[in-house]
This record gives C-alpha cells, sequence and structure tokens, in this order.
C-alpha cells in the first residue's frame, strides 16, 4: 500500500469507529436519562408513562409505613402543594427522615402510586437534595409564599 | 497565635511562589543564570513553609482549638486523635490546603531529584510549578482561609461529618490528591519543554517516572475511595458513576492514554504533540475535577450563589491555565516534527488506537458527568443520568482496549505482520475460549457478558505469559530460564504486571456482576436467612457505646454446610453531635467471597431488641477489583523504578541551547 492509501485507511477507520461511537452514546443517553419531575407535575398528568424517572419533595410527616414483610415500604412526598404515594422494597437509605429531602428514582403504577426502584439521600444530614428543594420552592412560590426551604438548610458539599 | 503564623506562612509562600513563577522562567528564556539558578531554592522554600503552615492547622486541630472557625466546625473535643488529624483534610478549606500541600512536595522531590537535567529546564518545570501552585494559593487565601479565628471561640466543636470518621479518610484523600497534583508535573514538563522548543525523547524519558508516580498515586486513590464507599456506604456498591467519581476517574482515563504515549515518544520519537496535548488534559481534568468537586456544582448548581466567589475562581483558573498552555501549544506544535513513521498495523499504531479508545472512554464520561450540569444551567430542566448510560458506552469501548492490551507487545515497532502475532497468540485466545465456556458454568449460569469479560481476562493474563516466556527465551544467551527471567527490564516486568491488574480488575467486576446476590429481610432474633449457600442467624442487637457514638449492635453467627464460620457484628451508630445515623457494615472478605451484613432499622422505633430490617450479600471476587488495582499500581511501581531512568543525562546543556528549536 502506499503511503497515501494508508493515510486514507486510517482516517477512514477513524471517522467510522467515531461514528460507531457517536451512535452508541446517543442512543445510551437517550434511553438512560432520567428526568426530574416534581409532584405537583405528576398531578398534572405530566409524568412519562413506562418510562422511568425521578421525583424529589419532603417525606410527608407521619406518612412512612412497613408492609407486613418489614422490608416493603409506603411513604408520601410532597412538594407542600400536592402528594405522591410511593413504594419501596429495600432498606431505606440512613439520611432518610420524615419532613426531610428526599430523590426518589422509578416509574408510576397503573394504581396512580409512584414504585421506586432507587431512594437517594446524599451524605449530610444538613443537605437538601437540590431538586427536593426546587420541587418544594416552586410549589410554595405558585402558592405565593416567600419561604424557602433553601433557608432551612444550607446546602453543601459534603465530601 | 499559632493559627496566625500558619497564616502569614501563607502569605509567604505566595511571596515565594510568584517569585518561583516568575524569574526562573524568565532567566530561561534570556539566559540569566542567577535567575535560573534561583528556581530550586524556592521550591524549596515554598515547600518548607507550606508544610509549616499545614502544621499550624493541624496542630489547631490536635489542640482542640474552636476558635479557629474551620477546627470549631469539623472537630470535636471527643473525636478520636486519627480523626482530629484527618480532620484538617476533612472539610473545603483544610483538603485545599492538602492540595496545596502535595503540590508543593512535588516541586521539593522534582527540585532534589532533577539533578541530571539541564538547569533552564529545571527551572522551567519549577517555574510552571510555581504559577499553578501561586494560583492555588492566592485562592486559598482570598476565598478559603483555613486559618480564619472565630469570636468568640465556640465552647465546642461541631464535629466532623460521622461518614468521614474512618481509617478511609486517613489515606483516601492524599492518596487521591498525590494522584491529581502529580500531573502537574507532567504537565510542568509538557509546558517546559514546548516553551524550550525542544520536544525529543530525553523531554518523555524525564518525564515518564514523574507521570507514572503520579498514575500509581491516582490508581491507588480511587481504588481507596471505592473500597471505602464499598464497607463504608453500607451499600454493597464499588462504584456508582458519582459525578464525585467521574471526577477522579477522567484524569486516570488520559493518565493511562499518556504514559503509553509517552512510551512511544520516548522510544521512537512520535505522537509528540499529542503526548503534550495528553499531558495538558490530564491536568486539566485535575483541575476540572478540583473545579467540580470544590466549587458545589455538583451538589446543585445553587451553591454558585452561596458562595460564587469559590467557584468563579477556580473557573477563571482553569480557563487561565487551559487558554495560556494550548496558546503555547498552538504557537510551538507546528515546529515539532514528526517523529519516526510507522506502519498500518506496528507498535505505534496499536497503542494509538488505545489512546484514541481511552480519549473516547473520557469523553463519554465527561459528557455524562457534564450533560446534567448543563441541561441544568440552559434552564431547560432537571435531568440525572445514571449508571446504565455509563454501563452501556463503556463496555464497548473497554471491550477493543482490553482485547489489543494482549495483542500490542507482540507487534514489532514501525512495522508489526498480523499472520506472526496472531502465531503467537493463537493459544492465548484458546486458553480465554475455554476459561470463558467453563467458568460460568461452574456457578451455575452461563451469561454472554460474563463469558465475554473472562475471555478478555483469561486472553489478557495467557498473553502476557506468552509474551514474557517468548522474550526471555530470547535473551537466554546460554542462561537458565529463571536467570533470564530474572534479569528482564522493568519496564517490560511492570507492563506486564500491570495489564495482569486489569484482568484482575475485568475478573471482579464480571463476577461480582454476575454472581451476586442479596437480600432484604426482616428478621426477629433467632430467624435466619440463606444467601447462597450461606447461613445467617440473628441473635439480636444490643447497645454499645463507642468514644463518641451510641451503636445498636446486631449479632449474627455465619454458618456454612451447617458448620459455624464466625460471628459478624454490623452496627447501627448514633455519633453524639450529629442527627444522622451511620451503618457499619460487618464484612466476612475471603479470596473468592465476600458475604454482608448490614442493619437496616428496626421495625419498631421503640423496640431496636426485636425484628429489625437486614441486608445480607454475597459477593463473589469482589476483592479482585481492588487487588487489580494494586497490581497495576505495583506494576507501575516496577517499571517507574527502571534502571535507564537513573542513569544521567549526558551533562547539562548550556542555557542557551534552551531557546533553540527543535
Amino acid at each position: 500500500m502506499k503511503t497515501r492509501h494508508k493515510k486514507l485507511a486510517l482516517i477512514g477507520g477513524a471517522l467510522a469507529i467515531l461514528g460507531i461511537i457517536a451512535a452508541l452514546v446517543l442512543n445510551a443517553l437517550n434511553s438512560n436519562i432520567a428526568l426530574y419531575i416534581s409532584p405537583t407535575d405528576v398531578a398534572a398528568g405530566k409524568a412519562p408513562v413506562g418510562k422511568p424517572f425521578r421525583i424529589g419533595g419532603l417525606v410527608k410527616e407521619g406518612s412512612v409505613a412497613r408492609e407486613a414483610d418489614g422490608v416493603t415500604i409506603r411513604f408520601v412526598v410532597t412538594d407542600t402543594a400536592k402528594d405522591i404515594t410511593v413504594n419501596y422494597k429495600g432498606i431505606l437509605p440512613d439520611l432518610f427522615k420524615e419532613g426531610k429531602g428526599v430523590v426518589a428514582q422509578g416509574k408510576m403504577t397503573e394504581a396512580g402510586t409512584f414504585s421506586a426502584s432507587e431512594v437517594l439521600a446524599k451524605h449530610d444530614e444538613n443537605y437538601m437534595p437540590p431538586e427536593a428543594a426546587k420541587a418544594v420552592d416552586d410549589a410554595q412560590k405558585a402558592a405565593n409564599k416567600h419561604v424557602s426551604p433553601s433557608s432551612l438548610s444550607q446546602p453543601k458539599a459534603s465530601y | 497565635m499559632i493559627p496566625e503564623l500558619g497564616h502569614f506562612a501563607l502569605i509567604l509562600s505566595t511571596l515565594v511562589a510568584l517569585v518561583l513563577g516568575t524569574l526562573p522562567l524568565i532567566g530561561a528564556h534570556t539566559n540569566r543564570l542567577a535567575w535560573v539558578a534561583l528556581a530550586r531554592p524556592a521550591a524549596t522554600a515554598m515547600a518548607l513553609l507550606v508544610t509549616f503552615s499545614f502544621a499550624c492547622l493541624t496542630q489547631a486541630f490536635v489542640a482542640n482549638d474552636f476558635s479557629v472557625v474551620y477546627v470549631a466546625q469539623h472537630s470535636n473535643s471527643l473525636l478520636p486523635i486519627q480523626y482530629r488529624v484527618a480532620g484538617v483534610w476533612g472539610g473545603h478549606e483544610g483538603s485545599l490546603l492538602l492540595w496545596i500541600l502535595m503540590l508543593t512536595w512535588w516541586a521539593f522531590l522534582v527540585a532534589m531529584l532533577s539533578r541530571q537535567l539541564p538547569e533552564a529546564m529545571v527551572a522551567r518545570v519549577l517555574g510552571t510549578l510555581g504559577l499553578v501552585g501561586f494560583g492555588f494559593l492566592l485562592f486559598i487565601l482570598l476565598t478559603s482561609n483555613p486559618f480564619e479565628r472565630l469570636l468568640p471561640a465556640a465552647a465546642e466543636g461541631r464535629d466532623l461529618n460521622p461518614l468521614l470518621q474512618d481509617p478511609g479518610l486517613v489515606i483516601h484523600p492524599p492518596l487521591l490528591y498525590m494522584g491529581y497534583v502529580g500531573f502537574s508535573v507532567a504537565f510542568a514538563f509538557a509546558i517546559a519543554a514546548l516553551l524550550s522548543g525542544k520536544l525529543d525523547a530525553a523531554w518523555a524519558r524525564w518525564s515518564r517516572p514523574w507521570t507514572m508516580a503520579a498514575w500509581i498515586f491516582l490508581t491507588l486513590g480511587i481504588a481507596m475511595g471505592s473500597w471505602w464507599a464499598y464497607y463504608e456506604l453500607g451499600w454493597g456498591g464499588w462504584w456508582f458513576w458519582d459525578p464525585v467519581e467521574n471526577a477522579s476517574f477522567m484524569p486516570w482515563l488520559i493518565g493511562t492514554a499518556l504514559i503509553h504515549s509517552l512510551a512511544v515518544t520516548e522510544k521512537r520519537g512520535s505522537f509528540k504533540n499529542w503526548t503534550v496535548l495528553l499531558a495538558i488534559a490530564a491536568f486539566s481534568l485535575s483541575l476540572l475535577g478540583t473545579f467540580l468537586v470544590r466549587s458545589g456544582v455538583l451538589t446543585s448548581v445553587h451553591a454558585f450563589a452561596t458562595d460564587p466567589r469559590r467557584g468563579i475562581f477556580i473557573l477563571i483558573f482553569l480557563v487561565a491555565v487551559i487558554g495560556s498552555s494550548l496558546a503555547l501549544f498552538a504557537a510551538r506544535a507546528p515546529k515539532v516534527g514528526l517523529g519516526g513513521r510507522f506502519g498500518l498495523v506496528s507498535r505505534e499504531s496499536l497503542l494509538l488506537t488505545n489512546n484514541v479508545l481511552l480519549v473516547v472512554a473520557c469523553g463519554t464520561v465527561l459528557l455524562g458527568t457534564l450533560y446534567p450540569l448543563l441541561i441544568d444551567a440552559l434552564g431547560v430542566g432537571k435531568i440525572s443520568v445514571g449508571p446504565p448510560y455509563f454501563n452501556a458506552v463503556f463496555v464497548p469501548v473497554m471491550t477493543p482496549i482490553l482485547f489489543l492490551m494482549g495483542v500490542g507487545p507482540f507487534a514489532r515497532w514501525k512495522d508489526a505482520s498480523i499472520p506472526e502475532i496472531a502465531k503467537a497468540v493463537k493459544w492465548a485466545l484458546l486458553v480465554g475460549i475455554l476459561v470463558a465456556v467453563a467458568l460460568p458454568l461452574l456457578y451455575g449460569q452461563w451469561f454472554a457478558m460474563t463469558a465475554l469479560g473472562l475471555l478478555l481476562a483469561a486472553w489478557i493474563v495467557a498473553t502476557a505469559a506468552l509474551n514474557f516466556i517468548e522474550r526471555v527465551q530470547h535473551t537466554r544467551a546460554g542462561r537458565g530460564f529463571l536467570a533470564a527471567a530474572l534479569s528482564q527490564p522493568r519496564t517490560f516486568v511492570g507492563m506486564h504486571l500491570a495489564h495482569i491488574g486489569i484482568a484482575v480488575f475485568v475478573v471482579g467486576v464480571t463476577m461480582v456482576g454476575s454472581y451476586q446476590d442479596e437480600k432484604d429481610i426482616k428478621l426477629a432474633p433467632g430467624q435466619s436467612v440463606d444467601v447462597a449457600g450461606y447461613h445467617f442467624t440473628f441473635n439480636g442487637v444490643k447497645a454499645v457505646e463507642g468514644p463518641n457514638y451510641v451503636a445498636a449492635q446486631g449479632e449474627f453467627d455465619l454458618a456454612v454446610d451447617g458448620k459455624f464460620v464466625r460471628k459478624m457484628n454490623p452496627e447501627k451508630r448514633n455519633y453524639h453531635s450529629s442527627a444522622m445515623p451511620m451503618t457499619e457494615a460487618a464484612i466476612d472478605a475471603g479470596f473468592l467471597r465476600d458475604v454482608y451484613v448490614s442493619l437496616g432499622e428496626p421495625i419498631d422505633r421503640d423496640k431496636p431488641e426485636g425484628e429489625w430490617a437486614v441486608r445480607v450479600y454475597y459477593k463473589p471476587f469482589v476483592d479482585w477489583i481492588w487487588g487489580g488495582c494494586i497490581l497495576m499500581s505495583l506494576g507501575g511501581l516496577i517499571a517507574m523504578l527502571d534502571r535507564r531512568y537513573r542513569v544521567r543525562a549526558r551533562a547539562a546543556a548550556p542555557v542557551s541551547a534552551g531557546t533553540q528549536q527543535a
């Protein structure tokens, strides 16, 4: 092969590989992004059907209940305007607490409850997940209240 | 008084850094020997001053000086001494000081171990490090002074985040920072080479051991962090594709590409521009990681609003470093020349492919990490990019890298022949296929992905062994096999050991991903649960008291085939100073598997002596993940100690040679 042909082959090969990788990345990104949706938006029917998404808000006081098996848990996530019932099977993270912020990933069930595959709480007791803070903020703005939950708990990097 | 001394030393060191970052660089450019000679003493002074300052902060922690804001926020008089010392880097200000401390130590080491380098080169390298140090010292003084006083003093400190009260905190951040910051040396060498216009094999040879050292620390630091997350967070995972983790993984990927590309530059004189770019990229990504973690953008974009100065300062610094080094690169690169030519199939082309794939892998991680931030910043909505994305892109990109890792060492420089390589490696492929078919069946279930992982791992080990044997046979020259094997160059031995480390790592990831088993279950005292043949009997929970916490300690009997193995004691701790409970898992570690128990919550909060929600795991080969990382680092260490890096280079070139173009 001549040098010019070699170069062309190299460049062609590289472009082909890049193309494949770009397709892969875009495809993976497209099917693995989870949107954050606030309880208010879920109540308004804006949640995707059959696709996982994330909700954020506060765990409603007094709403946490266990089923007989001891590891299936039901609780209510609220943005102070709307509530959504969440079912989760498993061990809750240490920072999960009534009245505190929470983020859960999962899908809507036909019964209109949220079936969580994952419940997230971050590394610090003072930390409010920004998604939870935003959901509550937005709901309260809509209700014309001027108390921001972020004034109750300063977000801070904890690592 | 002592905190003021520490503060003062920090200010002095900033001035010294400014001197180091200017005069030696100008001196090297204008051939002023006196200014060039300033570099070593200035680097030493900077290291001493920062070390002193760091010691002052440590003293404030050890002596419980709660009149210092930072100490009051991150320590407590009940905190055990080792965590008071490690607490120095348990928060933003102190960890930044640790970053700077590491930087000045690296600069000091370069100053000490560079006797064989031309003086102008040393001046440029140290000058560059001085500039970087100056930027960070300015950052800490202007936005994050750890010595700030609290008046009146607090009676008691707020305590260290309980999550950080672990031996992991003592080791993980220093290792990781040594790695992050270590790439500043590779960066400084690249900048120095660009400034002098002498991008040659000698530059690559000087750069290699330093780059390798940084890479070793980064590898160990990341592995340590992963292990810590595994046993401390109580979730049993070893990698979460968390943005903070990604921030450390990106420089690792580029650093890995860099050590391979440096090898080509040293041996063949090719890839010079590419190598320089990688050196710049590795350090820039270290800075980006610092920026992401430290500015608060990762926890929340709104953290910018809480302390905008910090984020903006690092951002400006980041832009200045990347911008100026790329500008310098653009000005010099066209004059660099191409170096040795190579064929379509050659060791060079294989290493180039490895490099491109590693950079692509880094790009996909960068995309997945920054995309949610970008979407949020644009105000389009909030999204999260989870582990499935990373797994989906990572496997296809890594598979060819792992395959080529077996081929590369057989390929000749310049021009290699595919049939020759194929002939040399065919037995390795056979071994790989056998393992891939047989081992999953042994574990009961055959999955295609499991087979692929095991195939690649066995392939790497088998090719490494074949390559090693082949080379020993070629270099025997009448000696016994063992004698010849022991006299192989350390770079060669180190390379294969590190590659085998990758294989071990891949086995761990594959096996734990395929065959791990977990159960979340409610257990009353006396009840038991079985996971993967391991029988756990719950004996109940009792209260125990630690130095600064009370814990509910569970007791489990672990039995296999009806035979008692050991007791396991997971804990749920409540630290006095914090409302946050902490899960301490109990782990029975083994060569082929870990079993892991952690306590969830009592089913009835008022009856901790009753039923508990419990999580039990069976994790086959999980320790191979970190074992593989240790092997990689060990391989790196052996390669770094190769004799040829210690041979003195020819007598220092006169300073004026530095300004010529190569």
